[in-house]
């Protein structure tokens, strides 16, 4: 196509020397920041062409994560589904079982460069702060994990690793204590501890250049994707899915393709209790651009420009902004954003595990049911590849608490039925009521 | 043409004195008692008024004027309460400099141009926004400087020799030294390392020097006011309506807490250091 060559340097040159896709992203941070944070730039910049550095970097990727992850194909949901055929991009078996990993060993290569010996990082679902755990005690480093107190609630095996990995986790009480506050908490600690303190910060959001470094930690999945494809199917994907809460392993998996034009692309953002409730985490789908959190992007706010808490049943998706990048792929139209309630990506996950025998991470499971939707429509040719970008472990007790609170029970352990149900009463969702709200936003 | 800062800080350098920067948050803990606040403060010895504008997501500060962000915003504050305040104020008094501070959201959402041209008219001197650095001057503190309203820049402990030149590139007023690398609200260090900095800021710029963060009574506010030309104090007086039994008393306390530091910053310089 003659477009080709144009769209090689449309989409994937981002960002500029000030850190901006066109309108979105920058460096909205306080001057106490400013220099520490160029000297990342600076850092990282010479860590992109160094030798070693990316020698080293491999080595870690492959004997320490396990790369490369494999890309599988999904015989049993393609069969179940009956269109498009669907490969997984396994990230779910990752050392720690997400995606985060492949971006905390980069940070954390960096960080022992620029000399600092403490490590801090926000956490949602908890993956991000056992990854940034791990990699702290492989490389003997102190490290304070900043986690809403909601989400320590919801995400409580996630906090006994990381403690068990030596880090301190710090419950954020502010806002709802989700990852907005934690990543405002781990905010204010930098700013107090500026000399001596790495931010791991752990999606494609925050100050330039940390959007685009995640990236380009993530952008392994999308390197290694485009390689297996071409060796099973002889071809690039048709469509490439994966979820979104702060956008890294969708970045990931998608900015090696976005100058191959042929390959559409769609991100899956929260839509919690559907938009049409206000209770939901979908930035683009449901947000006005803004700034906070050190860059300009989609956020979830009032007329006032005050920002509203999230929500979605995962932890992982629930924040209230995206990455810059994103924001701007949106308004470019490359990539499709669209989103999927709690209650649909429930259905997926259970579908997921009866079909595949893989218990997908609930923020996985939103691109589950979108793929639900979409492929059975497709032709059988038509090759979807879908980021699995975590295992679902941490979310057993997330999971029997929704069951059982949408009279789902027959798969629950009796005593979690028995013990949570006198007292529950109140907190009970008509099942009904869910259902048909959720079935209205389809 | 000189702004009311100028005026004002250049006034108080005839005398001799420092300037003593008050800041209080619009809305906290509700808008009557905020206004009442505000209209008392120049009485009490505030030479000049900083008011915070409320952000949910207020990430450099501490406990304190998060708390009192989130106060303001249950009582349903806005930015053009805000403004609203600041009109009022300037019904009663037209010389005392109204500084603007917090944090960038809020005025993009409002929109550049139309904040900058209600903030102007309601009597507003100048702006501190934490999260826009120089790197982002063309945002607002450009079109704030061609609007006439002075965009007053923080420098801080991490800003070096090399950096400080950009920092002070665009700033007009004053300056704002942050004492400590930290959150609002977090301790002071010693006047001897603040005023090694001061002198070290001093060999780049002719602005008035403002020093804050971590000055909560009268003896500090005299001692930072030997060689700073303004002392800022605000967690302190934040606390005093966090505290208080009745919102009267919290407007009463502040005012208390402002007349002492007051004199703290009038006497500074009249005793041998
Ligand atoms: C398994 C998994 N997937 C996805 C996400 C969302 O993050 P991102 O959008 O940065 O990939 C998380 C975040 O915690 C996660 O744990």
């Amino acid at each position: 196509m003659s477009s080709a060559t144009d769209s090689t340097t449309r989409f994937s040159r981002g960002p500029d020397a000030n850190g901006f896709y066109g309108d979105f992203g920058g460096r909205f941070v306080a001057e106490t920041l400013m220099p520490l944070i160029l000297e990342l730039e600076e850092a990282w910049e010479w860590s992109r062409t160094d030798e070693a550095f990316r020698r080293e970097l491999e080595g870690y990727q492959r004997d320490y994560i396990g790369r490369a992850t494999p890309l599988y194909y999904a015989q049993r949901l393609t069969e179940h589904l009956g269109g498009a055929k669907i490969y997984f991009k396994r990230e779910d078996l990752n050392h720690t079982g997400a995606h985060k990993i492949n971006n905390c060993i980069g940070q954390i290569l960096l960080a022992r460069k620029m000399g600092k010996r403490r490590i801090i990082a926000e956490t949602g679902a908890g993956m991000h702060g056992v990854a940034t755990a791990t990699v702290a005690a492989r490389f003997g480093m102190e490290c304070v994990i900043y986690m809403g107190a909601t989400d320590i609630e919801r995400q409580q095996p996630n906090v006994f690793r990381m403690k068990l990995l030596g880090a301190e986790v710090i419950p954020v009480e502010s806002g709802t204590g989700t990852l907005k506050d934690a990543m405002n908490e781990a905010l204010r600690d930098w700013v107090t501890n500026v000399d001596s303190t790495f931010y791991l910060i752990g999606t494609v959001a925050g100050p330039h250049p940390y959007p685009a470094m995640v990236r380009n930690f993530q952008s392994v999945i999308g390197r290694e994707t485009r390689e297996q494809i071409l060796e099973k199917e002889g071809r690039l994907p048709d469509t490439l899915m994966a979820c979104i809460g702060g956008g890294s392993n969708a970045m990931g998996l998608f900015h090696p393709m976005l100058d191959d034009d042929s390959v559409h692309m769609i991100g899956v953002e929260a839509a919690g209790h559907g938009i049409e409730t206000g209770e939901h985490a979908a930035s683009l789908n449901g947000g006005e651009p803004g700034v906070l959190h050190g860059n300009r992007t989609f956020l979830l706010q009032s007329v006032d420009g005050q920002i509203t808490d999230a929500h979605s049943v995962s932890a992982g998706l629930d924040y209230p902004g995206i990455g810059p990048e994103h924001a701007w792929l949106h308004t470019q139209k490359r990539v499709e954003y669209v989103s999927i309630t709690d209650h649909e990506a429930i259905e997926a996950f259970k579908l997921c595990c009866e079909l595949e025998g893989i218990i997908p991470a609930l923020e996985s499971a939103h691109s589950l049911a979108h793929l639900k939707k979409i492929a059975p429509g497709l032709p059988g040719d038509h090759l979807i590849v879908l980021n699995m970008s975590g295992r679902g472990d941490k979310d057993m007790a997330s999971v029997a608490n929704w069951l059982e609170q949408h009279g789902d029970t027959d798969k629950l352990p009796n005593t979690t039925v028995e013990a949570a149900e006198p007292g529950r009463i109140d907190d009970m969702q008509p099942p009904h009521d869910v259902a048909k709200k959720t079935g209205e936003t389809e | 043409m000189a702004t009311r800062i100028t005026r004002r800080l250049e006034a108080l350098k005839a005398e001799d004195r420092a300037a003593l920067v008050t800041f209080t948050m619009a809305g906290d803990p509700n808008y009557q008692a905020s206004l009442d606040t505000l209209k008392g403060l120049p009485g009490a010895g505030a030479d000049i008024i900083e008011l915070g504008m409320p952000f949910t997501d207020p990430m450099a500060d501490g406990p304190a004027i998060q708390k009192a962000a989130l106060r303001a915003l249950k009582g349903e504050h806005t930015q053009q309460k805000t403004l609203e305040m600041v009109r009022e104020f300037r019904r009663e008094d037209q010389d005392t400099p109204i500084v603007l501070m917090g944090y960038y959201n809020p005025i993009y959402r409002y929109g550049v141009e139309a904040f900058l041209k209600d903030a102007g008219e309601a009597g507003i001197d100048g702006l501190i926004v934490v999260d826009l650095p120089p790197e982002h001057d063309s945002e607002l503190c450009l079109p704030a400087a061609r609007a006439g309203i002075d965009f007053i820049r923080l420098a801080t402990p991490t800003t070096d020799d090399k950096r400080l030149p950009r920092v002070l590139e665009n700033t007009s007023g004053f300056i704002y030294y942050v004492s400590v690398a930290g959150v609002t609200g977090t301790a002071a260090p010693t006047p001897e390392s603040v005023e090694r900095s001061i002198t070290r800021i001093r060999a780049h710029t002719d602005l008035p020097i403002a020093v804050g963060f971590g000055i909560r009574s009268a003896e500090q506010a005299a001692a930072i006011g030997r060689f700073a030309d303004a002392v800022v104090v605000g967690s302190a007086l934040i606390s005093c309506i966090e505290q208080a039994d009745s919102v009267e008393a919290g407007t009463r306390d502040v005012h208390a807490l402002v007349r002492e530091l007051s004199k703290g910053v009038r006497s500074a310089r009249l005793t041998p250091a």
